[in-house]
């Protein structure tokens, strides 16, 4: 572990200010609210790591899953009381779940999705050329000189729910009138649950090629699906030289999407489920409203845990593929499903396709599908223009 | 297998049991500088029943049981002293009655201070509990079970034990019982008229029994909060400005601090003097009453309110107050424990001189202050020193400071609260023998064979 962590795991104080989010209405750290034992929240992380930094206690499959199961959500950051330690909660525990892999100890679901990205650069085993599924019958033009590129990456490309919201996104995009293209089967993974798993040299691999392509295209300006992919694009790619000007599409569609789109009314309550990535990684809370906003009769009510609060889909930090924290009456998806339905929304809108799928799987487990149904904040435009 | 771990398994569910080294290493040791102690299990229960289950099957095999909640208590007392089951308690948070015309409101006791609030706040704005500034995890049952205070002890009535109206609790032998009125009647609303039972549950660390279910005082909430901060050189004039603050009957909290840092801090007594009001009249007359109380001291220029930046007042306006958990980074290292000693208010200036002796021979650094409980009828006194968790020595440092400030305490007639084992030994020794002779033949009869949190409140042989 770098040094600069290894000199500060020491410094957390165990408080558990972080299980709670700053509004503190209930256990917001979803490893913590899926096993209730101290070892999972935040702090008690930070003691293990330093007790095994420290050789009191030995590499261990329990180790492995108090590691794996963070969600990398950041309530944590966002609600530690300590200013000179928070920031670095989570890249402290992204660097244990590295040295974890070099030792090769890692539970059995991470070390198969890693070795799925290595070998077929997508955790879904599946073909390259299966990538470009999503846009069939879409009329988007392959990316050449246009001014944005949307990117769209793992789970919208081979993802049934994802692919779905893939195509929703792109018709808005298009219909929005912006020059678009997609990359299709050339598009590689962006890394960015690769690095939060902890395989940093794969993860590196794969940022790198995906500049590659995206250098030889010349693209300049990217659009995002995901938020996972929009975070690795702002805030990993530079230092690895890929400049790149990176939104998310609610961010473009937030501001472009209301003059541009015709849309008529629809008579409905939505709660909207922020992503972590997009919100507590990136403060981006507005652009999905906006966008949710612009929509005639949509009437928007928040969760009682929201925007900085948000509570996680559970999918965050790797858990999407390997479902570490599973399911359950407190897994932190289900929680998320009955916390929208007691808003009284008709809608759960979400703006990531790994909530999108976390948040239906999880509205059906809890039997909830005639009241309350999970889309995307591009569904829900789409809808209201028929 | 083991067999204890199965038949605890079968009570609460394999999820909800560990006895894995990671789960032994982190409950044997609390934020402070105590000697770390391991539990063989860590079990944590959904119910009544299953405690039931639990202390019933620990009772027969004779294995201690260690009630935890939030373990904030950062003096050591929940740390399995001969090892047993820690049981956790925060899966049993639900909320299970609030009653707004009666102001109380009955939950169970894993639940945290910081849920309560949050949940009156959305469903009964109109009423608030006492919150302490522990970290908003703290339970309601660990706060109650070593009479804890917050930011309505001086205006409402006192320790937050004060404010219990009711209890669930289930004895050592596993027997389930209800005291207050809701041992009699169905509602929770006060331990009179009937013979006072729940003191044998208050301040007793988890050594009698687990508390299960409470029912505690709510008290109207205004709507509006303010601040003001009233600073002194003068250490000797402390009591007599507390005096006249509290008898405007016009602050909610007062407190009284003093810190080296930041420097420019150094050597003045702060008072800060919580007000709330329903109204921008109301605020500002209660603002004046409390400002004309202590004017002769304005007069003389020995004294002065500080202007507050509105970020700060922000801050300092929240219940609980996240500026007292930082104090544990301020030597870098994670850590800080108190002496909190409950004292006589008269005692504050020496008790401060008492600190400052202390914190210069051991040279460490410190924060130090009060909280006025009840209408001036006593003092939360605090010694508090940070430490650098990594520096074994400095532990070693705190620790002894720790100890000689309890001893300095008690010297000084206050009576450390929540006081790790060490402390526990030296009220002991003071005590009168009949007193704890009673308190043995209690525990006896709650608890015959003596596993409830054992090694605490037991004089050493
Ligand atoms: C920064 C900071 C500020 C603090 N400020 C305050 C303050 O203003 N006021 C205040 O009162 N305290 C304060 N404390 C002290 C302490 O954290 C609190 O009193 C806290 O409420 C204790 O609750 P807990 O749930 O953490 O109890 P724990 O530490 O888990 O337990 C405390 C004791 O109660 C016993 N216990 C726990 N649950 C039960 C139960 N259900 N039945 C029987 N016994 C039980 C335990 O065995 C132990 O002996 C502060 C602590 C910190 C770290
Ligand atoms: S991570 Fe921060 S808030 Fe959480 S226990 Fe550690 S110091 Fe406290
Ligand atoms: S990042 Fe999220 S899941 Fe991980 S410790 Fe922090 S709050 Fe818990």
């Amino acid at each position: 572990m770098k040094q600069e962590y290894a000199d500060i795991v020491h410094r957390c104080f165990r408080c558990g200010w972080c299980k709670l989010p700053t509004n503190y209405v209930d256990f917001n750290c979803p490893a913590y609210l899926k096993y209730r034992f101290e070892t999972f929240a935040s702090g008690g992380r930070m003691w293990l790591i330093r007790a095994w930094l420290d050789g009191d206690i030995e590499t261990s499959e329990r180790l492995g899953q108090i590691l794996f199961s963070c969600v990398t959500c950041k309530n944590c950051v966002e609600a530690c009381a300590l200013p000179k330690i928070k920031d670095s909660l989570v890249d402290i525990f992204i660097a244990a779940r590295e040295d974890l892999v070099e030792k090769g100890a890692v539970p059995p679901a991470v070390r198969d999705y890693l070795k799925a990205m290595s070998i077929s650069g997508n955790p879904y085993k599946k073909p390259r050329d299966e990538r470009s599924d999503w846009a069939k019958g879409l009329d988007l033009p392959e990316f050449t000189d246009q001014e944005y590129l949307f990117y769209v990456g793992d789970v919208g490309s081979y993802d049934e729910l994802g692919m779905k919201m893939a195509r929703e996104v792109g018709k808005l995009l298009r219909d929005t009138g912006l020059s678009i293209g997609i990359l299709g089967s050339a598009e590689v993974s962006d890394g960015n649950d690769v690095k939060t798993l902890g395989e940093a040299g794969l993860a590196s691999h794969l940022m790198q090629e995906n500049i590659r392509v995206l250098r030889e295209r010349g693209v300049r300006k990217i659009i995002t699906l995901s938020p996972h992919g929009y975070n690795a694009m702002k805030n990993d790619y530079p230092s690895l030289g890929g400049r790149f000007e990176v939104y998310h599409y609610t961010q473009v569609l937030g501001l472009m999407v209301n003059d541009r789109v015709p849309k008529g009314t629809l008579d409905v309550k939505v709660t909207f489920h922020d992503p972590c990535y997009l919100g507590r990684w990136n403060r981006e809370y507005w652009g999905p409203r906006f966008l949710l906003g612009s929509v005639p009769g949509v009437r928007l009510v928040e969760m009682d845990r929201n925007m900085q609060n948000a509570l996680c889909c559970g999918g965050g930090g790797g858990n999407f593929y390997t479902d570490i924290l599973g399911t359950g009456a407190d897994s932190a998806s289900q929680v998320r499903a009955r916390e929208a339905l007691d808003t009284g929304a008709d809608i759960l809108a979400v703006a990531c396709p790994i909530c999108h799928k976390m948040l239906d799987d999880a509205v059906k487990a809890e039997g909830l599908e005639g009241a309350i149904r999970v889309m995307d904040v591009a569904g829900v435009v789409n809808l209201s223009r028929g | 297998m083991d067999r204890i771990y199965e038949k605890l398994a079968a009570i609460v569910g394999k999820e909800f049991i560990s006895n894995a080294p990671e789960e032994r290493y982190l409950y044997a040791r609390d934020q402070g500088v105590q000697q770390a102690s391991a539990p063989d299990y860590v079990v944590m229960p959904d119910s009544t029943e299953e405690v039931r289950q639990i202390v019933l099957l620990a009772n027969e095999e004779r294995i201690p049981v260690v009630p935890m909640g939030g373990a904030l208590v950062l003096s050591g007392l929940t740390i399995p002293l001969r090892g047993g089951i820690v049981l956790d308690m925060k899966r049993m948070n639900r909320i299970l009655e609030v009653n707004e015309a009666s102001h109380y409101v009955v939950v169970e006791a894993g639940a945290s201070h910081g849920m309560l609030q949050a949940y009156l706040k959305k469903h009964h704005p109109a009423v608030k509990h006492s919150v302490p500034d522990a970290p908003p995890v703290a339970t309601v049952g660990g706060n109650m079970a070593i009479h804890g205070s917050g930011h309505l002890s001086q205006s409402e009535g006192g320790f937050h034990s004060e404010m219990v109206t009711g209890l669930e609790v289930v004895l050592g032998t596993g027997e389930v019982l209800k005291l207050g009125s809701c041992s009699t009647v169905p509602k929770w609303f006060s331990r009179a008229p009937l013979p006072d039972l729940a003191g044998l549950f208050l301040g007793w660390n988890g050594t009698t029994g687990v508390i299960t279910k409470i029912g505690m005082k709510l008290f109207p909430s205004p709507k509006l909060k303010d601040v003001m901060m009233f600073m002194t050189e003068d250490i000797d004039s402390v009591t007599d400005i507390l005096f006249r603050v509290i008898g405007t009957e016009m602050a909610e909290d007062i407190a009284f601090f003093v810190s080296p840092m930041p420097a420019y801090f150094d050597g003045f007594q702060l008072l800060m003097v919580s007000v709330v009001a329903n109204s921008e009249k109301e605020m500002r007359m209660r603002k004046e009453l409390i400002r004309d109380s202590v004017q002769s001291y304005l007069d003389d220029k020995e004294a002065g309110f500080l202007p507050l930046p509105p970020h700060m007042k922000v801050k300092l306006v929240e219940a609980p107050q996240k500026n007292l958990s930082e104090f544990a980074d301020v030597m870098k290292g994670g850590g800080f424990e108190y002496v909190g000693a409950i004292m006589p208010v008269e005692a504050i200036p020496e008790a401060y001189r008492a600190g400052l002796k202390i914190t210069e021979k051991y040279n460490i650094t410190y924060s130090m202050g009060a909280r006025v409980v009840g209408r001036g009828h006593s003092v939360m006194f605090y010694y508090a020193y940070p430490f650098n968790r990594a520096d074994k020595e400095n532990m070693g440092t705190v620790a002894k400071a720790l100890e000689e400030t309890n001893e300095a305490a008690l010297e000084m007639g206050g009576i450390p609260w929540k006081t790790e084992v060490s402390g526990q030994q030296l009220i002991l020794e003071r005590m009168e023998p009949g007193t704890y002779h009673l308190m043995t033949q209690i525990r006896k009869l709650l608890d015959p064979n003596g596993i409830m949190n054992p090694g605490n409140w037991e004089v050493r042989s």
